[in-house]
């Protein structure tokens, strides 16, 4: 029980920060928000899937990937077949030259329910599917990419690549994806109508436990010796291998869980937001969510998730306010970020954050902050360990917004 | 074996057996058939001019580099086809050049990594810092004269002390055969010689190469020296009989 305390919530500080997140995502929010606005907030909780998993790879495994949209998407669009399939039964769709099948295809003179559509009646395969198509996707591109020792720049050009594929070829097979306008008119999930804001409070309650699921399990794994060994490859890639290490088999493990964290959240983003497109799988979407990651603070699993909810809500006001210059501005925070704060919100918070607390409780400590936190025993086991630079899967983030 | 090694026994089984190695970058062959044989408890120290292809050879010992031609023969293990991990895992151990250490973690946790077990993907997940753990990384510390500094920031030791941990951390593999790469670069005069007496310790029971520039440490460790030059061998024997050697005062330690 300690031990799990410890590993997952990170001691107390990484509990503080969960609970502080965990209380306004499930009760501030819910409370001070209308249905429209909770409902936006859960969209850009599904975005945050995809930030927490990159805070995985590229923050502490050092793979930069620009092409995470490719997994959401994937996950979006399996969890969209689902319910696409669904909403049209022969009843509904009566007025169709081929009835019971998804509308785009009667309009593309599709007459038969494509092969690969047949098993999405199943849910228990939806799920399935969701989880494990974009996880051996993944897996593909990872160990193609990784045991041939293929990395840095030319990783992040290659995942690039495939976002820009997949999104054409999406487009391209109309009749079977229902191309640029993707998979819409979605209206129940096994009977039950996610459109009213009843479900759509349920799914943002949903979509908030899964982001902690995700948050709780990086946090496993940043904390076990993997995560030691993450550090270790993206820092010293050689010395691990010649420590008789696989380096690519770690780097396909966590390029693959960050990619099935960007699943979950592509399907609950087509749950709450009632559709998938190929506008969610390329190149530009992919881009945007590193930018989340990145003004979150790439090395935070919390800050990842503030920095989605900061940049999403910001690109909502300003593309209403000053529609010419939200492109602008973000890519102005991107360089400002990449310049003057590598580390984030979550970095800021704890060079900045942390001290401006300690002035705030009056000079009661003598030691610096820094100290202080160099003294107290955090480690997991019997022995002390030195304060790394960089962020802690622990650190704490809850003054950040 | 043409030539009897000095002070140990020589038998027909070396640990390492080298033979016609050759590897060729773009046409410029930087080891040339190459033979070397080295036994159990053999400590033996390659010298050389700088391009004599003294760490090639190294890097194609533990497969960083691949050879063009020949085969490395490991307790019957053909080195030449095997990745570079798995090279590890029967056995061979290398400490490069520079220290190459991990800077942002403690000297425990350095040495920790390098502990034989948890090295496939799931194993390192559930890796648990057991007291058997703990107890090979505290004795493998003392032996490397890092005791104290066991919860330092390794990035916060001295060149030497970082050298030391470099080998602790091969160590905790528990090789049977140890490649340095010039071990006492940029170490003090009293740091060398403990690195010395550290070298004749860890030598029992398994086989140590050294690139070794500095000839009095070369003096002190060595049963046994090989002389590369141009990615052939010059000489092979005690230190007496290679210092003497006038082809060798001529290319290397004459200048």
């Amino acid at each position: 029980m300690n031990a799990a305390y410890e590993k997952l919530l990170g001691g107390r500080s990484g509990a503080l920060g969960l609970l502080v997140m965990a209380v306004l995502l499930l009760v501030v929010f819910p409370l001070t928000m209308d249905m429209f606005r909770l409902n936006l907030v859960g969209k850009y909780l599904s975005y945050a899937f995809v930030a927490v998993g990159l805070v995985l790879c590229w923050g502490y495994g050092g793979i930069l990937s620009l092409g995470q949209g490719v997994f959401f998407g994937l996950g979006g669009y399996c969890m969209a077949m689902f319910l696409k399939l669904e909403a049209s039964d022969p009843i509904s769709t009566k007025i169709q030259s081929t009835p019971g099948i998804p509308d785009f295809m009667d309009w593309n003179q599709i007459t038969a329910l494509p092969a690969m559509w047949e098993p999405f009646h199943s849910f228990a395969f939806t799920i399935l599917a969701v989880l494990v198509v974009p996880t051996a996707l993944a897996m593909l591109i990872g160990l193609a990419m990784f045991k041939r020792r293929v990395g840095d720049v030319y990783f992040s050009i290659v995942t690039q690549a495939i976002a820009a594929i997949l999104s054409i070829l999406i487009i391209g097979q109309q009749g079977l994806t229902g191309g640029v306008n993707g998979i819409t008119d979605l209206k129940t999930l096994m009977g039950w109508d996610i459109r009213t804001d009843h479900a759509k409070l349920v799914l943002y309650f949903v979509n908030a436990g899964l982001l902690f699921g995700c948050i709780l399990f990086g946090r496993y794994v940043l904390g076990s010796k993997l995560g030691r060994l993450l550090v270790a490859m993206r820092d010293k890639e050689e010395r691990v291998r010649f420590s008789g290490y696989d380096v690519a088999s770690f780097k396909v493990f966590v390029f693959c869980a960050a990619a099935m964290f960007s699943a979950i959240g592509g399907a609950m983003f087509t749950l709450q937001v009632g559709f998938m497109s190929p506008s969610f799988v390329g190149i530009v979407p992919s881009i945007e969510m590193v930018i989340f990651a990145a003004v979150g603070g790439r090395m935070s699993l919390l800050g990842a998730v503030y920095g989605t909810l900061l940049v999403n809500f910001g690109k909502t006001y300003f593309s209403e306010t000053f529609p010419e210059l939200w492109l602008f501005l973000m890519g102005g925070l991107f360089i400002a970020v990449v310049m003057y704060f590598p580390n984030g919100l979550a970095g800021l918070w704890q060079t900045q954050g942390k001290r401006l607390m300690d002035k705030l409780r009056g000079q009661s400590k003598p030691v610096a902050p820094v100290a202080a936190e160099a003294a107290k025993p955090v480690s997991r086991a019997s022995t002390p360990e030195p304060k790394r630079d960089g962020i802690e899967p622990g650190a704490t983030l809850e003054a950040s917004k | 074996m043409s030539e009897n090694a000095i002070g140990f026994e020589s038998d027909a089984h070396p640990v390492l057996a080298i033979e016609d190695l050759t590897v060729s970058f773009d046409g410029f062959k930087a080891v040339d058939k190459l033979n070397l044989y080295v036994q159990r408890n053999e400590v033996r120290v390659v010298i050389g001019p700088n391009g004599a292809g003294k760490t090639t050879v190294l890097d194609l010992i533990c497969g960083k580099t691949r050879a063009t031609s020949g085969s490395i023969k490991f307790n019957n293990h053909e080195l030449t086809k095997m990745s570079e991990h798995a090279i590890v895992r029967v056995g061979v151990g290398r400490k490069f050049q520079t220290p190459s250490i991990y800077e942002n973690l403690s000297v425990f946790e350095n040495l920790e990594m390098s502990f034989p077990r948890g090295r496939k993907v799931f194993g390192a997940l559930t890796f648990k810092r057991s007291p058997d753990v703990v107890a090979r990384v505290e004795a493998v510390a003392a032996e490397i004269f890092l005791d104290q500094q066991l919860h330092t920031q390794a990035d916060l030791l001295s060149h030497g002390q970082k050298q030391w941990l470099e080998i602790g951390m091969l160590l905790m593999q528990e090789p049977e055969l140890l490649m340095l790469d010039e071990p006492v670069a940029g170490m003090s005069v009293s740091e060398r010689e403990k690195t010395a007496e550290l070298l004749g310790r860890i030598s029992q029971g398994r086989s140590v190469v050294v690139i070794e520039h500095d000839m009095d440490f070369v003096k002190s460790i060595a049963h046994k020296v090989t002389v590369l030059h141009q990615g052939k061998i010059l000489a092979e024997g005690s230190m007496e009989k290679v210092q003497s050697d006038p082809k060798v005062i001529d290319v290397y330690l004459g200048h």
